[in-house]
């Protein structure tokens, strides 16, 4: 609550920041962003060589706000403000922190609900499906604009630590570490199979209008809400819904009929229908497009290792025992690959009964090993 | 056989230090069970190795990210298969042998990966454990068996002659041997009956070529 915005912890009150970028970006795709915006945030502050700056990448319903409160009303804090902070996992007392939002993301970047320059209505559809490696190289744009050399840390969560990895492969002299939490080289087909299934709920809704339902002034709430629903079952272990829900009810007696009976469903409504009020779904779609194409081995004849090979960055993998959607064998995949590379690696495998979501939590063993790593770059760069 | 293992190793176990001996400059090493990198941080310090550390124990673990050492934290019961062929020039395992569920494949696995290995571990067929079990009856506890019969991480111990007859049965090259007491000094006796006065067992292994 309000308070909360003023205790100790917190990096308190912050506002956005927008980079114009009038430069013309080339995408994967083959298109071209002829300029762009990109929104990011700043917690703690930037030393004089600016060698004490860690940037952070947001993963799927992520955006720039990752630590703070937009203003003194705000009920909730950015999406990773537990970690983030004075004194806390990533300490803003050392540390410059910078967190962009992606483009093609919600109320940040440019993306799919901004104004087309040439239209000047929404992109919806026309915006260009964008990639893991076009977010880092727009990073890369915010990167020089800001004026730091070299990031001490890149640090990202799930699709975030595809996007740290991607960093260490295509700016392997723009950062120092590289930490990777809860991620994967590269999407299983189960892990692409959830995401059509949520990409079919969305562009089946009769309000989907093919993207364009912004001028007709509906969201496709149903399809927006059905993806999150999965998603969040992917987000959370067996044993995890199981300690919350059971088989609660909630009105404590079945009714034999087909409306929300049990914990669970209430829980996952809920979850569903708050986040059609905050998110896009065309950037939902892009978003998962995003996870679906990463593949940094692909170029390299499916061999991750070689597609390290130029990375210098000393990485830190960290995954959750109970993390089903990407689970630790796919972080040891990366720690085998860059072992493999005689790449500078440690590799936390944290037990944890959350499941996907642990990353943005602070569980001790995840806490004590992130700050002490993150305790040893800060001495590495004198902060 | 190298006996003069009084170096300057500062604050190091000295059973590491001993190791430390036969590790030479600019190696890649693989430690198993690297405890919390003391080994690793200190071979990093002194012979500028690159490398390695397995540890399961999450604060070990953490430990060794606090002495800079690259840890992984991965169970050794589990498999090494994820090591290339000959892609350290040394696999260490020390005081861990006795501990996993296969110590002889995970030797053959060392074996593989490493040019050289370098085994540790608690030599059950010293005099003491001995005289526990023969005259008393009762499972020996000492400075180098610490650990009573039920809260024992040890679960295949062995001696001097077991372990060197497993070596002969695999064809493993000895390269180097020795034997120290828990205090990790060695002298004449323990050289002429090894497998009856020492009481840690140090061994550098190799696979020949030809295998």
């Amino acid at each position: 609550m309000a308070t909360s915005a003023h205790t100790s912890h917190s990096v308190g009150l912050v506002e956005p920041q927008t980079l114009h970028v009038a430069q013309a970006m080339p995408l994967d795709c083959g298109k071209t962003l002829k300029r762009f915006d990109i929104v990011y945030e700043t917690y703690g502050t930037l030393n004089a060589d600016a060698s004490n700056a860690v940037l952070i990448c947001h993963a799927l319903s992520g955006n720039h706000h990752a630590a703070g409160y937009h203003s003194e009303d705000d009920a909730k804090p950015g999406w990773w403000d537990k970690c983030i902070g004075p004194g806390k996992m990533i300490d803003t007392d050392r540390f410059c922190v910078v967190s962009p939002a992606n483009l093609a993301s919600y109320n940040g970047s440019t993306g799919p609900s901004s104004a087309h320059p040439e239209t000047g209505r929404h992109y919806g559809p026309d915006f260009p499906v964008v990639t893991v490696a076009d977010w880092v190289r727009s990073q890369n744009i915010l990167r020089q604009a800001l004026g730091i050399e070299q990031w001490s840390a890149v640090i990202g969560g799930s699709l975030g630590g595809m996007q740290v990895m991607q960093w260490a492969i295509d700016f392997p002299d723009r950062l120092r570490h590289a930490v990777v939490i809860a991620a994967a080289p590269k999407l299983s087909a189960q892990n692409i199979a959830f995401n059509e299934i949520a990409r079919q709920a969305i562009v089946t809704d009769p309000e989907f209008h093919g993207g364009r339902y912004y001028e007709h002034d509906v969201v496709p709430r149903r399809g927006l809400m059905l993806a999150r629903m999965l998603g969040h079952i992917t987000y959370l272990s067996d044993e995890a819904m199981r300690a919350k829900f059971g088989r609660d009810l909630r009105d404590g007696r079945i009714s034999y009929g087909f409306d929300v009976e049990f914990q669970v469903e209430s829980y996952l409504r809920y979850q569903g229908a708050s986040f059609v009020d905050r998110f896009d779904a065309n950037t939902y779609l892009l978003m998962t497009k995003a996870l679906d194409y990463f593949d940094p081995a692909h170029e390299h004849g499916g061999d991750l290792a070689k597609a390290f090979a130029g990375a210098t960055a000393r990485f830190l993998v960290i995954s959750f025992t109970s993390d089903w959607r990407f689970a630790p064998e796919r972080s040891r995949e990366i720690v085998d690959s860059l072992v493999d590379a005689g790449k500078q690696v440690s590799y936390a495998e944290v037990a944890s009964d959350l499941g996907h979501d642990d990353f943005l939590l602070t569980l001790p063993h995840y806490l004590n090993t992130l700050r002490t790593y993150l305790d040893r770059v800060a001495r590495e760069i004198g902060a | 056989m190298n006996t003069h293992l009084t170096g300057s190793h500062d604050g190091l176990r000295d059973d590491l230090a001993l190791i430390s001996n036969w590790i030479t400059p600019g190696a890649r090493v693989l430690d198993l069970g690297c405890g919390d990198g003391a080994l690793l941080a200190h071979l990093q310090h002194t012979k500028q190795v690159s490398g390695y550390g397995l540890e399961i124990d999450p604060d070990n673990l953490i430990a060794c990210v606090a002495a800079g050492v690259n840890g992984l934290q991965l169970d050794l019961d589990a498999g090494l298969e994820q090591f290339e062929d000959k892609s350290f020039d040394f696999v260490i395992m020390s005081s861990a042998l006795q501990e996993v569920r296969r110590p002889d494949q995970l030797i053959d696995e060392m074996l593989r990966i490493g040019r050289d290995s370098i085994v540790t571990f608690p030599n059950f067929g010293h005099w003491k454990p001995r005289a526990s079990l023969g005259l008393r009856g009762l499972m020996p506890v000492s400075g180098a068996l610490p650990n009573r019969w039920y809260d024992t991480p040890n679960i295949h111990l062995c001696t001097v002659r077991d372990f060197e007859a497993l070596c002969r049965h695999k064809r493993v090259k000895i390269v180097q041997r020795h034997v120290v007491n828990h205090a990790h000094r060695s002298n004449i006796g323990m050289r002429t009956f090894p497998n009856l006065l020492g009481e840690i067992a140090l061994y550098q292994l190799r696979r020949d070529a030809l295998d």
